[in-house]
């Protein structure tokens, strides 16, 4: 391969058509979607440059006008890469090798002319740009999994490799949040306990308070059934109950160490706080992303064809029955936006006597979904009462069974209600007469609410029964301290219990479920019912909804049960060893693409739900209901919350008054007011920027049709372009928006009016 | 499979500064007696399309003959050396999005006239489904997608109006790359 293949030179051939639309560069931003004027090739600056270049290159064949980037596109390229001697990466440029190897050849050869502080900053440039990227190398290679998220993505598509994805954040998520909470609260408890360090609790007895409320009943240990352990280690009761899995174990107020003392009531609501707060940043940052792709989506939702003509396939695919997957999975989007299209004339063309009975048909129907759900409220509450009340009772009278039945009453009740209701949502929304799109959006927002739902309604039933007695022995300590002796504890525990239900789930469906129906499907091909049963596809939104499910769980759970994010943990890593084997040997990718591009930004908006979902129960735990005082690091306080002002209350003064100045509403309320204006101005920044792409987009087109019918030329004399080049300051200022819309008004990186001008 | 991210051409007989985006180890395994191992005195070998068409990577893909025409010396679709570089190049992960869409255009404009037109677009579709739409369908698509992307109403897509278009596909960085 000669060193000086190039592009071929003609100066002396006149400006091509405008079939080839030879690119011009600006270089200070790496676009080049702006071809130059046509009539500038005209210009005899340009042939002298043409004229001083001194490679001269041979190409024996030109094929195709656009194939090769050939004469005035590359030779204007290569002029203004090698005058410029810029830094930027010639990588970038759509060269081929051999011209990228000429320039760099050139490139330098003409560093030697610089100075020495010249060279040596090119050099160092250089170097730290291939640092970062090797740096970015090995930081990619350190990802968790990610060899086997790969492969899936091959084998599956996007859709279900963001699944996977999403698995991962959060084994992350609640690795952190464990890691937040190790060091805040049981790094100075086992510090203390083990005697690695010289460090002692503290306990401090509450003067003035009843008796009774301390009073915190220890399991009769006694002769135990063999099988009672197995049902402790499932519901938590028992012998774990005491273990720091659980909040009771924290009954200390003090740890003192040598040379200080460490506030552990305190440490322990912070973590909580910490770990919330940590989870809602980082879901927002990588949200935020998604986010814009979702605002560039939903504004160019005209250009869905496009996006899957011309994007549509995925050049990954090496698999070939992933491509003839791939080709259905297209054949069938193209069907739906061709139906989706009809579907929106036929509701253009509607009457108003049906538009009518559409609507209180979808009224009536609505009705219906929401008494479905109150009906399942209704069941989930009716159970945590039955199964709240009959824990009370002797356990070890029941038979095994039963006793679990009874103790799992709640999270069964629920797991029931997720599975039927996502069914009878699908067939109510038959009948709504909407869009495709929008169908499959609203039974997913509906399947979301109320997976999320049911947790709150049993958290809320379990908060009615700790707080509501049947006389006024409630008054006493605040709870109703005979049944809860230590409520955080119990809650806890059913929060474990939710956990570890679900994990049995999953692992059952997997094992029972898929295994044998494969196997069904694979050794029983004569059977035509099991044909048509079919291979099951891997349906991503209940996938996603089940751990949006389990993590809210954790959230919940973290705080009365401060090991729940381990578990939380192990149960991701386990599912997704889990899921990636049934999805490997039991399942069939599903023809309906689910799109990557908006898919995170789907399971994160769901993610945020249940955060939000979480912090509500939470908040009311943490600030109304009064703590235990049997047990728990906080039996000082009437509240958890109160650690907070009586740590406050300990500062010096000036800090205190500050912060009472901070809280109070005197500050609050002009602050959220600020706040109001803030997000008012952007809002309207944001208006205004739409309005300006509009115009643009017009004038843009506007310009196009000018071109298109040969105008141009005779419109644009030079006296314009010399004014328009003397205006390249205002033109720069528009720069940004203009260089993708406006390509005929972004001009050369280095003007030349001097020359232009005659 | 493997995946290196810089490549230090031995065919230039240096190592310095042009990093291209992928391994070279490939061209080598698809035609082992045509390719010489020692590229010092930089050969004119070319691999004959049939041999590129049928790597693992671009065998099911149903525009291959349409990269391999784009990225060839002679538009043919045989293809040396640093052809193969250059393709694996533009397609790989962290080639920038404009240099990506300038290809995809040539890779789409079947007829080489330098604009993608309706005949361009109907023989994409086919491609993309196999011909499993009916006729109408297909023109109904064709309609659909100029509709959207042309920008100046001239029934055909021009290199601006492909880049305007592609800069609003958020899926494009994540399709149009190879993996090897």
């Amino acid at each position: 391969m000669s060193e000086s293949s190039g592009s071929a030179l003609q100066p002396g051939r006149p400006s091509r058509q405008p079939a080839v639309h030879p690119e011009n560069l600006s270089l200070d931003s790496s676009c080049f979607s702006s071809p130059p004027v046509n009539f500038l090739q005209e210009l005899p600056s340009y042939r002298s440059i043409a004229r001083r270049r001194t490679t001269v290159h041979s190409r024996d064949k030109q094929s195709g006008t656009l194939l090769k980037p050939t004469d005035s596109y590359s030779s204007q390229l290569e002029d203004r890469i090698a005058e410029n001697l810029s830094s930027h990466s010639l990588r970038n440029y759509a060269l081929n090798i051999s011209e990228k190897r000429r320039l760099r050849d050139i490139q330098e050869t003409q560093m030697k002319y610089l100075s020495e502080w010249d060279q040596w900053k090119r050099y160092s440039s250089k170097s730290w740009k291939r640092f970062l990227e090797k740096a970015r190398e090995m930081t990619t290679h350190l990802e968790l999994w990610r060899e086997d998220i790969r492969s899936i993505e091959g084998k599956f598509g996007t859709g279900i490799q963001s699944y996977f994805s999403f698995l991962r954040f959060l084994v992350l998520l609640n690795l952190v949040i464990f890691l937040i909470i190790f060091m805040l609260v049981l790094l100075p408890v086992l510090l203390t306990k083990y005697k690695i360090t010289n460090s002692s609790f503290v306990l401090i007895p509450f003067k003035d308070m009843d008796k009774q409320c301390t009073v915190y009943p220890v399991s009769s240990s006694g002769l135990i059934y063999f099988y009672s352990y197995i049902i402790d280690l499932l519901s938590g009761t028992g012998f774990l109950e005491e273990t720091s899995l659980f909040y009771g174990h924290y009954t200390i107020d003090e740890v003192k160490f040598q040379n200080f003392t460490y506030d552990l009531p305190l440490a322990y609501l912070l973590s909580t706080i910490a770990s919330l707060a940590l989870s809602l940043l980082w879901i927002v940052k990588r949200s935020v992303e998604g986010f814009k792709i979702n605002l560039i989506r939903s504004e160019e939702h005209f250009q869905s064809y496009c996006n899957k003509i011309f994007a549509g396939w995925d050049f990954c695919i090496t698999n070939r029955s992933m491509a003839d997957l791939k080709h259905s999975s297209l054949r069938y989007e193209l069907r739906a936006d061709l139906e989706e299209e009809r579907m929106r004339q036929k509701i253009a063309e509607r009457t108003s006597e049906e538009t009518i009975r559409i609507y209180s048909l979808r009224l009536f129907l609505n009705c219906i979904v929401l008494a479905v759900l109150g009906a399942c409220f209704y069941a989930i509450y009716v159970a945590t009462v039955f199964s709240q009340e009959h824990m009370k009772k002797e356990i070890d009278k029941m038979v095994f069974g039963e006793n679990l039945f009874i103790l799992y009453l709640p999270s069964i009740v629920i797991t029931l209600a997720n599975f039927i209701t996502p069914m009878i949502f699908a067939k109510i929304i038959r009948y709504e007469d909407y869009s495709p799109g929008f169908e499959i959006r609203l039974t997913i927002l509906r399947c979301v609410f109320m997976r999320l739902a049911t947790i709150c309604v049993l958290v809320f039933t379990l908060g009615s029964k700790i707080t509501s007695c049947d006389d006024d022995t409630c008054d006493l300590c605040g709870y109703n301290q005979k049944l809860y002796p230590c409520w955080e504890t119990q809650v806890g525990q059913e929060m474990y219990k939710l956990m570890i239900f679900d994990f049995i789930i999953i692992l059952a469906v997997t094992l029972f479920v898929d295994f044998p129906r494969k196997l069904l499907v694979t050794y029983c091909s004569s059977c035509k019912l099991i044909q048509c049963w079919g291979q099951q596809e891997f349906a991503i939104p209940d996938n996603v909804l089940g751990i949006v499910y389990g993590q809210t769980i954790c959230w919940i759970g973290a705080f009365f049960s401060p090991l729940l994010p381990a578990i939380a943990t192990l149960k991701f890593i386990i599912i997704f060893y889990v899921k990636e084997w049934s999805l490997l040997y039991t399942r069939r990718p599903s023809p309906r693409p689910f799109r990557a591009s908006n898919s995170n930004f789907f399971f994160l908006l769901v993610l945020l739900i249940g955060l939000c979902l979480a912090i509500i129960p939470l908040t009311i735990s943490i600030s109304r209901i009064p703590s235990s005082k049997a047990c728990g690091p906080f039996t000082n306080f009437n509240t958890t919350w109160e650690v907070i002002p009586k740590t406050v209350s300990t500062f010096p003064s000036s800090l205190q008054s500050f912060i009472h100045g901070v809280t109070s509403e005197a500050f609050a309320v002009p602050f959220f007011m600020i706040i109001c204006l803030i997000m008012f101005y952007f809002i309207a920044l944001a208006g205004a920027h739409k309005r300006v792409v509009i115009q643009l987009r017009e004038q843009l087109s506007l310009v196009r049709k000018h071109s298109s019918r040969g105008s141009w030329l005779g419109t644009f004399t030079q006296d314009t372009a010399r004014k328009v080049l003397f205006s390249w300051e205002g033109v720069k200022l528009l720069q940004p928006s203009l260089t993708t819309t406006s390509p005929k008004l972004c001009l050369e990186a280095q003007p030349r009016p001097a020359s232009l001008i005659h | 499979g493997q995946q290196a991210n810089s490549l230090h051409t031995r065919a230039a007989g240096s190592v310095s500064g042009l990093h291209i985006f992928h391994k070279e180890g490939d061209h080598e395994d698809l035609a082992p007696q045509l390719v010489p191992l020692d590229y010092t005195t930089c050969p004119d070998v070319k691999v004959p399309y049939e041999l590129i068409g049928s790597m693992p990577e671009l065998k099911d893909n149903p525009f291959r003959q349409r990269i391999a025409q784009v990225f060839s010396e002679d538009g043919d679709g045989h293809m040396t050396l640093d052809n193969f570089l250059d393709m694996f190049s533009v397609m790989s992960e962290m080639a920038p999005r404009d240099l990506k869409a300038y290809y995809a255009f040539k890779i789409y404009d079947f007829n080489n006239d330098d604009y993608i037109c309706a005949w361009d677009l109907e023989q994409t579709v086919t491609k993309l489904t196999r011909g499993e739409l009916s006729a109408e369908e297909v023109s109904l698509v064709c309609e659909k997608v100029l509709d959207e992307a042309d920008g100046d109403h001239d029934g055909r897509l021009s290199l601006e109006d492909f880049q305007n278009m592609i800069l609003r596909a958020p899926d494009f960085l994540s399709t149009f790359h190879i993996r090897i």
